[in-house]
């Protein structure tokens, strides 16, 4: 060892004559560490990942937005306002004037129906956000109509509740694409889609520059936006590590370090000149329990799992500050969220429980776990209560592509998995938690329910008739209630909300923490 | 090692003497020869004296162990302790005592280091000495077959192996045995063309002996020093690979306590916690430098041509 | 990490090779041969990998019927010796296919990050080497002595420590606690948009541009991951000049300079290393193309966007055209370095002539 070390300081002496002194990140430049490595596309047609979203969301503008603090809060961004039609079938919706993209078109009705139309017709994975309004590929041009300069109507099968069509309009699929730019780089009819991938067409604070994969993406400022914006470029390095990201925000290389540990937190947070800054998200860790498992399949095994959890253990320490407990499906801040917390760490109650089911003496069982350290590390804690009951846990790890291959094929016994909710309407989870139109193993849609073999027919017609109930506090009675069923008896140990915390230099202000993965805002960041 | 011999004037005399009386004496005497020259070998006794001691850590780690290795403490209060005499080497992320998981984990470190051989080795042996022997097309297609998985980065390949196995220490093993398998190929077929045409071969073979008779008992027996050698050259190697594949998450399972996913568990500690992650690496120094410090004293003992 | 532990061997494979026959035209047979098995071992494994492809495209929450478009898309509904065909005779036309993850044609991410992993194993290949064969010439010259011990205990410390393990150490001493050396990455991330990339290699193309502020902070980033491949090979390069060096040592033409009254110093460094030098440039080009193939552990602690870590990264989600493009581009770099340094060993040993 001490050679080893010799040697090294040999290296790192050679290399000190000649250093130059630190860098320090310029005045105008936001450079933040991130794992970006999930980018695969940059077309808001397309765009699924947590990070793509951040970076559309910050480069374009969608018809409808949300108030950060208050999700309940919506107003138009590029929609200046909105009239439903009697029927509640047609929206008309009013473009807002003297918007400009970053090339320099004005923005207009024309432009927002041909997004919409563009995002249909290219039919990508998020498109069904749209289609869930009767639109297909082949109606959309009679459905969705430009009816003026600035004016256009969007016409629906059924009459939707308003707030959950309008939520689904705040999502990235549909932002607003520059329809003059996009089309001088149409090759066979795709749309723009092959250039956009790469390319920028938005009217957001930011334009997409450069996106290297797996190394960084690197976005400025575009100069037509209201107001102006500050930061005149914003870098996000790909940096795998967190404690490398650690580092480098340590040693003043980075201004922002986003993905970091519990540990890593509370030692910055000492720190003169960091500031830890953080906001609830939507997303939820929860247990996925598969049916299909003869001792799963028990509806008194299910509920001694969750008492076999120790909720409040893992949020202090191995989550601390990283997730809060939260146990029914629809994350807080969406409209109807059960914020009870029934269960929590009773290993005498789960015992009986599973006398109950026969299995007193316990039984073995395995569960796949994503290698990442969060979902490993709440992984080995629950082995370790489940097994105070007699309950051998077996953890098989593996990549987050393959763990997921093989929950999508009902493949496992216990999934231990993330979901985050694609839009701030509370369908979004009650589609997937609590709804299964069709158990069979070749179904066509595999939402969670599917995926742990849950047949429910019953809750799958409830699910699929809020949707139309226009009556904002009646549909939130319904979705309540939907919560407490999944809760009693549903197949899903649901147990924590997700929190998303950065640690940035003191100089940074205004980054915004929004509460789902597309609304961390820095549009109107600045360092001082 | 024939260190367990009583070490009797008799003895001693028996093993020495110049004019054995039987094939026996004759075999045991060179590996007391051997074994004498190995002992003169300080750095190769300090290999020895690790590599024993990993077996009777691995064999007496229920005794060793002062706590579970699996199960941890309380999260809240016992959670990443630094050394003390309560937890000699700290705690670990779970609250779990890290010297007893190094203890336990020998286990799975000498696991890994005996199947993969097991496996291995014969494989290679038996690839190379028929390759070498027999010639010709056949020679040419295994030699093929052994070039390209030469031509793979090794820690690649064990990746890839143990994405299409799935993870877990067997496939593990599986995996680094399929990519340990070719050097061995290579020296025994080396090996097997210096020895093809000597005279005592063309002897055995004017005998009648079948080729398979003619490769498992006058060829292989041959081949044999040099490959042990570059097997044990190759032990350290195959822990670093273990570790590594643990380190990239993908070995053992938790809460399995190997040493590679142990510091791939600490790594995001390192900084605060620094044993979570550093005792576990002196662990795996440890014990592939004893591998490596014998390794390499055998190789001037067994194999004369190469200590030079 | 384990690439550089073991496996060297190839200098007598490619030997094997050419026995017997000289014949370029089976040599190129036999290469191709060994590709193509490359490929197919490749093939198969990423076809058996319990990994769905399409995922990585349409992520999770895609509707079905996009899902199986993509899946048609991506060819995987053909049958897979159909699929393998289509990929061979692609690579033969000179397509390595496109990248799922990021979405450019492999053959332009290989661009991109070949040079990194170039740039990295050339630099730890000439540590190695400057450090390596002076050690090696001394140890074997002073055998036996304290300075001999002192080389097989350093050889042999290289071969045992975890690399990932020693690069976290090295981070956390050289960069976070002394600040000496630059972080992660190529490049502080100042510096990296004031380079166009000609070669892509960093330190060339600011050499080339006499960009020297970026030059030096590319070294304050290499130098760590350098040092520590360095050490690797250095181990590897020092162990084994000493064994030429004792067989050259102790033939015939030494002891007749020595007799004719040749100064030691002569004998050894003029002599007897000019001789060890042709094995030598073999166990060379063996440890370069053993780095280069893409230190996966070292690229993954140092954030470095090389060959190895983008074929892992691949790997893990099935991302099937980049995974066969990465490892083709290994093989033929293995294959050749082992052919040129056969055909150097024959050009200069007297021996094989």
């Amino acid at each position: 060892m001490k050679i080893v070390k010799a040697l090294l300081a040999a290296g790192a002496i050679l290399a000190l004559t000649l250093l130059p002194t630190r860098a320090v990140t310029p005045d105008d430049t936001l450079v933040m560490a991130s794992q970006i490595d999930d980018v695969i596309t940059l077309d808001p047609a397309e765009v699924f990942e947590f990070s793509a979203a951040e970076m559309v969301g910050n480069s374009y503008e969608r018809l409808i937005g949300y108030d950060l603090d208050d999700v309940s809060d919506i107003f138009g961004v590029v929609a200046e306002s909105w009239e439903v039609s009697e029927d509640g079938k047609t929206l008309t919706f009013t473009v807002r004037q003297g918007k400009t993209f970053a090339s320099g078109n004005e923005l207009t009705a024309e432009d927002v129906v041909f997004s919409l139309q563009r995002a249909l017709k290219l039919d990508l994975s998020p498109a069904f956000i749209l289609t869930q309004f009767g639109f297909t590929a082949d109606n959309v041009e009679e459905k969705i109509v430009q009816t003026g300069d600035y004016e256009f109507t969007f016409e629906m099968d059924q009459a939707y509740a308003p707030t959950f069509v309008l939520y689904c309009l705040t999502s990235t699929v549909a932002s607003v694409v520059d329809k003059d730019l996009v089309l001088e780089h149409e090759v066979d009819g795709d749309l723009g889609h092959e250039w956009l991938k790469r390319n920028h067409a938005g009217s957001g604070p930011f334009a997409i520059r450069q996106w290297r994969p797996n190394e960084a993406v690197v976005m400025e400022r575009n100069e037509h936006y209201e107001p102006e914006v500050p930061l005149a470029r914003v870098i996000y390095q790909h940096v795998p590590e967190s404690s490398t990201q650690r580092l480098m925000l340590e040693q003043g290389d980075i201004d922002i370090a986003r993905d970091l540990g519990p540990e890593e937190l509370q030692a910055l947070e000492q720190l003169d000149g960091i500031k830890i800054q953080s906001g609830v998200k939507g997303g939820l860790y929860y247990l996925g329990l598969n049916q299909k498992n003869e001792y799963l399949s028990k509806p008194e095994v299910r509920q001694a799992l969750k008492y076999l959890v120790d909720y409040d253990a893992i949020a202090d320490t191995i989550m601390e500050g990283l997730a809060e407990v939260h146990q029914s499906f629809l994350p807080t801040g969406l409209l109807g969220s059960v914020e009870d917390t029934p269960f929590s760490l009773d290993v005498e109650r789960a015992k009986e429980l599973l006398a109950e089911a026969g299995l007193a003496e316990g039984f073995s069982i395995t569960m796949d776990t994503r290698n990442t350290s969060d979902i490993t590390g709440m992984g080995e804690a629950i082995q370790q209560t489940f097994a105070q009951a007699g309950i051998d846990l077996q953890l098989i790890p593996g990549d987050g592509a393959q763990t997921l291959t093989k929950y999508r094929a009902r493949e496992h016994d216990i999934y231990i998995g993330r979901w985050g909710p694609d839009y701030q309407d509370p369908h979004t989870n009650a589609d997937t938690f609590a709804a299964n139109p069709d158990n069979s193993d070749d179904a066509a849609a595999k939402p969670l329910a599917w995926r742990n073999a849950w047949d429910i027919p019953e809750l799958t017609k409830k699910t699929q008739s809020a949707i139309l109930e226009t009556n904002t506090e009646e549909r939130a009675r319904v979705y309540e209630g939907l919560q407490r069923e999944v809760m009693d008896r549903g197949p899903f140990v649901i147990m924590f909300q997700e929190i998303e915390v950065m640690a940035m230099q003191d100089n940074v202000n205004n980054f915004i923490i929004g509460p789902s993965f597309d609304s961390n805002e820095f549009g109107e960041a600045s360092k001082d | 090692m024939t260190g367990t011999f009583e070490r009797t004037q008799t003895l001693r005399e028996w093993l020495t003497d110049n004019e054995p009386s039987s094939r026996t004496q004759a075999r045991f005497g060179r590996a007391y020869l051997s074994w004498r020259s190995l002992s003169r070998n300080p750095l190769a006794m300090l290999g020895l004296i690790v590599v024993v001691g990993l077996i009777l850590v691995a064999i007496f780690a229920d005794q060793l162990a002062t706590q579970s290795p699996f199960i941890g403490g309380d999260l809240r209060t016992e959670r990443l302790q630094p050394p003390s005499a309560e937890h000699w080497l700290g705690t670990d992320s779970q609250a779990r005592d890290i010297y007893s998981r190094l203890v336990h984990g020998s286990r799975l470190t000498l696991m890994i280091v005996v199947l993969v051989t097991v496996i291995a080795m014969p494989v290679g042996l038996l690839i190379g000495t028929v390759a070498g022997y027999a010639g010709g097309w056949l020679d040419s297609v295994l030699m093929r077959i052994t070039d390209i998985f030469l031509a793979f980065p090794r820690l690649i390949l064990a990746l890839a192996f143990v994405a299409a196995l799935g993870p877990g220490i067997e496939n593990a093993i599986i995996a680094i045995a399929i990519t340990a398998w070719p050097p061995y190929a290579r020296i025994a077929r080396a090996e097997t063309l210096t020895i093809r045409n000597s005279d005592f071969i063309a002897a055995v073979r004017l005998q009648g002996a079948s080729t398979p008779r003619i490769i498992a008992r006058h060829i292989m027996p041959l081949c044999l020093p040099s490959v042990i050698v570059r097997v044990t050259l190759d032990m350290a190697g195959i822990i670093l690979t273990a570790a590594g594949l643990g380190f990239l998450g993908l070995g053992a399972q938790p809460p399995m306590p190997e040493w590679g996913a142990m510091i791939a568990s600490g790594r995001q500690y390192i900084i605060d916690y620094w044993w979570v992650a550093t005792m576990p690496g002196i662990a795996i120094f440890v014990v592939s430098l004893g591998f490596n410090l014998l390794g390499d004293g055998l190789r001037d003992v067994l194999d004369p041509k190469a200590a030079r | 990490m384990s690439s550089v532990n073991s496996g060297y061997e190839g200098g007598g494979r490619t030997r094997a090779l050419f026995s017997g026959l000289g014949a370029i035209g089976r040599v190129l047979s036999m290469v191709a041969i060994t590709i193509l098995g490359l490929l197919a071992v490749t093939f198969f494994i990423s076809r058996v990998v319990p990994i769905d492809p399409v995922l990585a495209v349409v992520g999770d929450r895609a509707p079905p019927h996009v899902y199986e478009r993509v899946r048609e898309e991506m060819g995987l509904h053909l049958p897979v010796w159909q699929q393998f065909a289509i990929y061979v005779t692609n690579v033969l036309s000179g397509d390595l296919g496109t990248s799922v993850l990021t979405s450019r044609p492999v053959a332009q991410d290989i661009a991109r990050y070949f040079p990194a992993t170039l740039e990295l194993a050339t630099l730890g290949t000439l540590i190695g080497t400057v450090l390596g064969v002076p050690l090696g010439v001394l140890a074997a010259v002073r055998r036996g002595h304290f300075i001999d011990h002192l080389v097989r205990v350093v050889g042999l410390v290289g071969y045992s420590a975890p690399i990932f393990w020693l690069g976290l150490l090295g981070l956390l001493v050289f960069y976070a606690n002394l600040g000496w050396v630059g972080g992660p990455g190529r490049l502080d991330i100042s510096y990296e948009y004031m380079l166009t990339p000609v070669t892509g290699m960093v330190l060339v193309d600011a050499a080339l541009t006499g960009d020297w502020a970026v030059f030096r902070n590319a070294i304050s980033h290499i130098v760590l991951p350098a040092s520590l491949l360095g050490y690797f090979s250095l181990a590897y390069i020092s162990r084994m000049t000493r064994s030429f060096m004792l067989n050259e040592l102790s033939q015939e033409y030494i002891i007749t300079a020595r007799v004719k009254g040749v100064s030691e110093q002569r004998i050894i460094w003029g002599h007897a290393l000019r001789n060890a030098l042709v094995p030598l440039i073999t166990v060379i080009a063996l440890s370069y193309a053993h780095l280069l193939e893409g230190s996966v552990l070292t690229e993954t602690v140092f954030a470095w966007p090389g060959l190895g870590r983008y074929i892992t990264n691949s790997l893990q989600n099935a991302d099937m055209s980049a995974v066969l493009g990465g490892t083709l581009v290994i093989g033929v770099v293995f294959v050749a370095i082992n052919i040129l340094s056969d055909l150097l060993y024959r050009l200069f040993d007297p021996r094989t002539r």
